[in-house]
């Protein structure tokens, strides 16, 4: 905690930090890795053992690696604009690094250290995962990796994307029932449904009944359309 | 009595209801009938509501009445059931791709050009590869200035040299040699990649060999981080490598000459010893070896004058040495700069490949200086103004041509020379040249053979101002504004309003044109178009609307952004467009060209002054050093034209805009430098008594980054001393915070924009709660990490790192709020509006990005919500709130995942502040993501009450969602993206969007769509077309009624 860790080392400070203390409001936000994620996390790390001979390796001196992948784009969902290789970017550790694709779809990062990494995809019209890339000290740059989105770990270090984005709306192709469907399409099935049912209603009426409600309205002057309308009559 | 000012704002929430449920009642449809605020303030001034006659529940008439806060509470849940109902849908941003173009703007930059390689063969496309200082490389089309290709690498991937290999790959280096990309010559597509070895940091050379035939024998050479490597320029693959690392040996000059397999290689060992190495091109073995020592020391550039001989200065930069070396002994060969020119003084080589002659600069002169066969120097030519030089350049029969540009007026001069023979002038050409792009900086020659057979010439210039200019034939082919790729600082302005009298722009033709239009828009809409209705209907949107025009306009949508570049020029933007309408690059009498380092509004006249034009005002300083003077420039919004500029004497650390203005609307500064003064400015005495009568108000606050220290100041007094002015003052310093350097450091630190509008401090929820936001303008955000989580990620382990925020009161230094991530890191992207704080950081656990957002409220507002207490005057509303008070505050924050690295994050800002907001996140794909600040409210639950989600509560998910629809930049990227600008348009519903990179990219937007006017597609032929529809069966009914009545009447 702040107040706790620094030392007094100034009078004034010491003073201030007294006079934090009694509002100091600290919460430590639970990590929201809930408990879930962290089985499946323990899965992951015990499968790693059994996964690791097929995990490709890499290669390099004591201190850094190279890690090398390949983001493959399967053929049927490329959008036009977005299918080239060459617009794609791979980014190691949030653009500590950028890349790019060869013809045939690799990639390599060259000088990594050991530790736990995250490369990510960027290319127009899909979105790929991060992948968390652990490279390991102890196995010579044995790399290990998963998709972080849906925690599956790959065996090689090959990334397809996850979806193909669309980033514009399609106009829907002209359609009855969309129009019928629209609010305006409604108040006007709704009128239809009055003018022409509604008469079918009043034939079951009792004709007797029908005179006197006609008789209650005529006293009130309820007027009559005609009657709205000038040079009616 | 009690109707105090707060309580009257607290009126105003049922008014606000009540006035919108009524015009919303009124308007009916499909048109979304949420008011304007101004309609709805309208209403309720007048007290004009619908609901007050008849409804028991309208508090300002209501003291008698039973259940007021009943009342109250029901108003308000109305007026958020209408909202829910309005929004109840995620609205996405949602564009359809014929949309594209109709609101925004795109334009396509690269940088400052560093190096440039022309490739004109006889047969295809002419062009030219060039490499910037923004780390682009790029090929431009050599007839239009387009872009063919370009490829911005990371920001720590410098370019260090291009060239072309085997003609048909772009080979660069980068990362301080330690890098090689082959890129395709025709699409770009990268070829092949190699790392070099580096061992030290080391100045880095490329040299790819010129011959176009595939063949092994002919490696790259690259020198970088201490190693010679040869590489296969076909696929990458390093052929041999020499460790020059151990002897400190720093390779000059690679030289290979044609039809030999010896490769010599010149460097100095310790600046004082040449070396010499043979090496195999084959093998890489070294042949021979030879070494001379030179007491007097190198310094800077060797210039190679000829294949056995370099030019370099010694170190105390007046002596000329010739080395040759290629013979069995290295020699040198002493020459004096005295002797060659009389008022000699420190020299620099200035063009370093030109054969057998060498520029030399002395003095701001230039001297062209021949190097005789026995390493003799003889001064053959001088040319007094500063001249720009090219490389040479081989034209036929083995003659070597340059080029030069010098200034003179508002002309610039081109003057292609034989080198052989400076009296052989090749070309002679004067261009006009606009002021405000500066000097020439750099100039590349490239020639062709003209239909005659002689040699034409063209010339790529990069001018001070940062753009790019061919010139070819005495005129300029093409030019390309490259300052806008380095913009720093981003203001907005407004348009002149338009005068009476100037015609308005030619409205419609007549009627029956104006029906047709509007019948080819709704084919359009509904899809019966044919493909040449849709370029007529494409063609008419983009003419529509005068967007282009430069008045003002009533929405507010037309305006000007102004932006200031690093290479201290402005712009002024327009946004219908993005067409520049005015640039000027800043001058100061002080130095020669300032560097700018931020903008700020100063006069923007709207209730005195009008007859005045609005400006701006630019802060620079003469020199890169934070203590070097600087310099204040007004300039004109409307014209572009300095007002004045002046030297202020002192050092600007900060810059303060203060809430005050003069009685001609001039803003009031406030100036920090580095010995603590604050400076007012405007410098008049009418300034001076504002501020004076303030003087005890004003606060300030700097944070020492470096040192973990957070300082707040107030005024104290007047300057003393004998230079001092009346507007000079001293500071106190108030409070400090320190964070203890050993386990955190300041990564991040941030406060609302302190023009952003606040429209209800009450947040009402639907279980009859109101909550108050704290909103204050005096709280800083601040974001710490431990020491060692300050690198990047992957190079710390979760247990070693914690990040903390801090919110911290300016003005009395009080932390209110302190949150702590355990294992987790930056970098921070964060923003700050209205009463919340968003920041995005890295979760090194569940090794993801993660975004949290606090929320604060005000916990001593809290109890005013019994009416009772109201009505006895039992509240603390009308206390007033002060900035030294001790607020009662109470946080609510949440966590989520966020998939993608961040770059910058800003949140749209509305006129009136009433829309709902949304934060704008540039990714690190160069995208802009709009995301709906519902998403990240602390209030979502797993499972929301029926209550919480008609008030528009989005159940809880453990990451925000990416739609890609709401992506503003759709299919564009704005390539290096750095900031994001947002501004109010008049209308309230939408916001101006600015994006700023390499790119630039505007866009308008609205985020809780367009609920105050109608959008342009909005079918008016449609509505006419009805009503006609409706009179017509009016009439026909009535007829058939008439009718059917008469024959009733007849039986």
């Amino acid at each position: 905690m702040f107040s706790s860790s620094s030392p007094g080392s100034k009078k004034d400070l010491e003073t201030r930090l007294l006079a934090f203390d009694d509002n100091l409001r600290t919460t430590t936000m639970a990590p929201i890795l809930r408990s879930t994620p962290l089985a499946a996390l323990l899965v992951f790390q015990i499968s790693l053992f059994f996964f690791a001979s097929t995990l490709p390796i890499s290669s390099g001196t004591e201190d850094s690696y190279t890690i090398t992948g390949r983001v493959r784009i399967p053929a049927s969902t490329a959008i036009g604009h977005a299918a080239k290789f060459s617009n794609i970017n791979v980014v190691l550790n949030g653009g500590q690094n950028i890349t790019f694709l060869r013809p045939d779809g690799y990639f390599s990062f060259h000088k990594v250290p050991a530790g736990t990494h995250l490369i990510e995809v960027y290319a127009l019209g899909f979105f790929f995962s991060p992948v968390r890339v652990d490279v390991s000290a102890r196995h010579h740059g044995k790399v290990q990796a998963t998709l972080t989105e849906t925690r599956r770990s790959l065996t090689e270090l090959v990334l397809e994307p996850l979806r193909a984005d669309q980033y514009y709306e399609l106009r829907e192709p002209f359609n009855v029932m969309a129009i019928l469907k629209s609010p305006m399409g409604l108040m006007v099935g709704f009128m239809v449904v009055v003018v022409f049912l509604m008469p079918k209603l009043m034939e079951n009426i009792d004709p007797e009944e029908l005179k006197r409600t006609q008789e209650e309205l005529r006293n009130q002057g309820v007027p009559s359309l005609s009657s709205l309308l000038p040079a009616s009559r | 009595m009690f109707f105090s000012f707060e309580e009257k704002k607290l009126r105003k929430v049922p008014r606000f209801a009540n006035a919108c449920g009524a015009i919303t009642t009124t308007k009916k449809g499909a048109i979304p009938a949420l008011p304007s605020d101004k309609k709805t303030l309208a209403c309720s001034s007048h007290d004009l509501l619908f609901f007050q006659t008849k409804a028991p529940f309208s508090l300002t008439r209501s003291v008698k009445k039973t259940k007021p806060a009943n009342a109250m509470a029901m108003a308000l849940r109305l007026y958020l059931l209408l909202l829910v109902f309005l929004s109840s849908a995620i609205v996405s941003f949602s564009l359809y791709e014929d949309q594209v173009g109709l609101m925004d703007w795109h334009q396509r930059y690269i940088g400052k050009v560093k190096h440039a390689v022309f490739h004109t063969q006889k047969t295809g496309r002419k062009r030219v590869i060039v490499s910037t200082e923004e780390n682009v490389v790029a090929s431009l089309d050599l007839r239009h200035g387009e872009i063919f290709w370009r490829h911005v690498l990371g920001t720590k991937d410098a370019i260090d040299g291009v060239d072309i290999a085997l003609g048909k790959y772009v080979i660069t280096l980068s990362s301080e040699g330690s890098m090689v990309r082959a890129w395709n010559l025709p699409d770009g597509q990268m070829v092949w990649e190699t790392s070099l070895h580096s061992a030290q940091h080391s100045k880095s050379l490329l040299s790819v060999p010129v011959n176009l035939k595939v063949d092994k024998d002919y490696p790259i050479l690259v020198f970088g981080g201490g190693y010679l490597h040869a590489v296969s320029p076909i696929d990458g693959e390093v052929l041999w490598k020499k460790d020059f690392t151990a002897e400190g040996f720093e390779v000059q000059r690679v030289l290979q000459p044609l039809e030999s397999s010896i490769i010599y290689v010149l460097g100095f060992l310790h600046s004082s010893e040449a070396i010499v190495y043979q090496i195999d091109s084959k093998s890489g073995e070294v042949v021979a070896e030879k070494s001379k020592a030179f007491p007097g020391g190198f310094s800077g550039e060797v210039a190679s004058v000829s294949n056995d001989k370099v030019v370099v200065l010694d170190s105390t930069r007046s002596i000329l040495v010739t080395i040759s070396f290629v013979d069995e002994e290295i020699s040198f060969q002493k020459t004096l700069i005295s002797d060659l020119v009389e008022d000699s003084g420190e020299a620099e080589i200035l063009s370093p490949l030109l054969s057998n002659m060498l520029a030399v600069k002395v003095n701001k002169r230039t001297i062209f200086v021949r190097v005789g066969d026995q390493g003799k120097l003889e001064m053959v030519d001088s040319l007094s103004d500063e001249t720009a030089m090219s490389d040479s350049l081989p034209v036929a029969d083995d003659q070597v041509a340059f080029a030069s540009v010098h200034h003179e007026g508002s002309k610039i001069h081109l003057t292609v020379k034989l080198v052989d023979d400076l009296d052989t002038v090749l070309l002679r050409e004067s261009i006009q040249m606009d002021q405000h792009r500066g000097r020439v900086d750099k100039v590349f020659i490239n020639n062709y053979i003209k239909t005659d057979r002689s040699n034409g010439f063209r010339a790529l210039i990069v001018m001070e101002d940062h753009s790019l200019l061919l010139l070819q034939q005495g005129a300029i082919v093409w030019s390309r504004e490259e300052g806008l790729a380095s913009v720093t600082d981003v203001t907005t302005a407004e348009l002149p309003v338009e005068k009476d009298g100037v015609s308005v722009a030619k409205v419609e033709h007549t009627l029956v044109d104006w029906l047709k239009g509007h019948i080819l828009k709704l084919k359009g809409s509904l899809l019966l178009a044919s493909p040449e209705d849709v370029v007529a209907i494409q063609e008419m949107r983009m003419k529509s609307s005068g967007r282009s025009k430069l008045t003002r306009d009533h929405n507010g949508f037309r305006k000007l952004f102004i932006a200031l570049t690093r290479a201290g020029k402005l712009y002024a933007l327009h946004t219908g467009d993005g067409r520049i309408v005015w640039s000027t690059l800043l001058k100061s009498p002080a130095c020669a060209r300032p560097s700018g380092i931020s903008l700020y509004q100063w006069q923007v006249p709207h209730h005195h002054a009008m007859d005045e034009n609005p400006s701006v005002l630019v802060v620079g300083r003469c020199g890169s050093d934070s203590s070097s003077p600087g310099v204040l420039s007004f300039v004109d919004v409307y014209t572009g034209k300095e007002i004045s500029s002046s030297d202020i004497g002192h050092s600007v650390v900060q810059v303060m805009p203060l809430p005050f203005t003069d009685s001609t609307e001039q803003r009031l500064h406030l100036i920090a430098d580095t010995d603590g003064h604050v400076h007012l400015y405007p410098k008049t005495s009418e300034a001076l008594s504002i501020f004076q009568r303030e003087f005890q108000n004003v606060y300030w606050y700097n944070v020492e980054g470096d040192d973990g220290i957070v300082r707040g100041h107030g005024m104290k007094s007047s300057c003393s001393g004998e230079t001092a002015d009346e507007y000079c003052f001293t500071t106190r310093e108030l409070w400090t915070v320190v964070f203890p350097s050993e386990s955190e450091k300041i990564i991040s630190t941030l406060t609302r924009k302190p023009n952003e509008v606040v429209h209800t401090q009450a947040k009402v929820s639907t279980d009859q709660d109101v909550l108050y936001k704290y909103v204050s303008r005096n709280l800083l955000f601040v974001a710490t990490v431990s020491p060692k989580g300050a690198g990047e990620i992957g190079s710390v382990t979760p247990e070693e790192s914690a990040l903390v925020v801090y919110l911290i009161d300016t003005v009395t230094g009080r932390i209110l709020h302190r949150l702590s991530h355990q294992g987790c890191q930056g970098p921070v992207h964060a923003v700050f509006s209205e009463n919340w704080v968003v920041y995005h950081y890295f979760n090194l656990r569940a090794h993801k990005y993660e975004v949290t957002v606090v929320e604060i409220y005000d916990q001593s507002r809290a109890e005013n919500k019994n009416v009772w207490k109201l009505v006895l005057g039992k509240h603390n509303l009308t206390a007033p709130i002060s900035s030294y008070s001790r607020p009662e505050m109470f946080t609510k924050s949440q966590s989520y995942f966020f998939p993608q690295s961040v770059k910058t994050i800003a949140v749209t800002s509305t006129a009136k502040g009433i829309t709902s907001k949304q934060l704008l996140i540039g990714t690190i794909g160069d995208q802009i993501l709009a995301l709906d600040k519902r998403f990240v409210d602390p209030r979502r639950t797993l499972n929301p009450s029926q209550a919480e989600k008609e008030e528009g509560i989005i159940p809880l998910t453990d990451s925000l969602p990416i739609i890609p629809q709401s992506y503003i930049t759709h299919s564009l990227k704005v390539e290096g993206l750095r900031g994001i600008v947002t501004a109010p348009a008049k209308l309230e519903s939408t916001t101006h969007v600015f994006a700023y990179g390499v790119d630039l990219f505007y866009t308008r937007l609205a985020p809780s769509k367009t609920y105050d006017s109608l959008t342009d597609d909005f079918s008016y032929a449609l509505l006419l077309i009805t009503i006609v529809a409706l009179v017509a069966a009016i009439y026909i009914t009535w007829a058939l009624s008439e009718k059917k009545e008469l024959s009733e009447k007849w039986r």
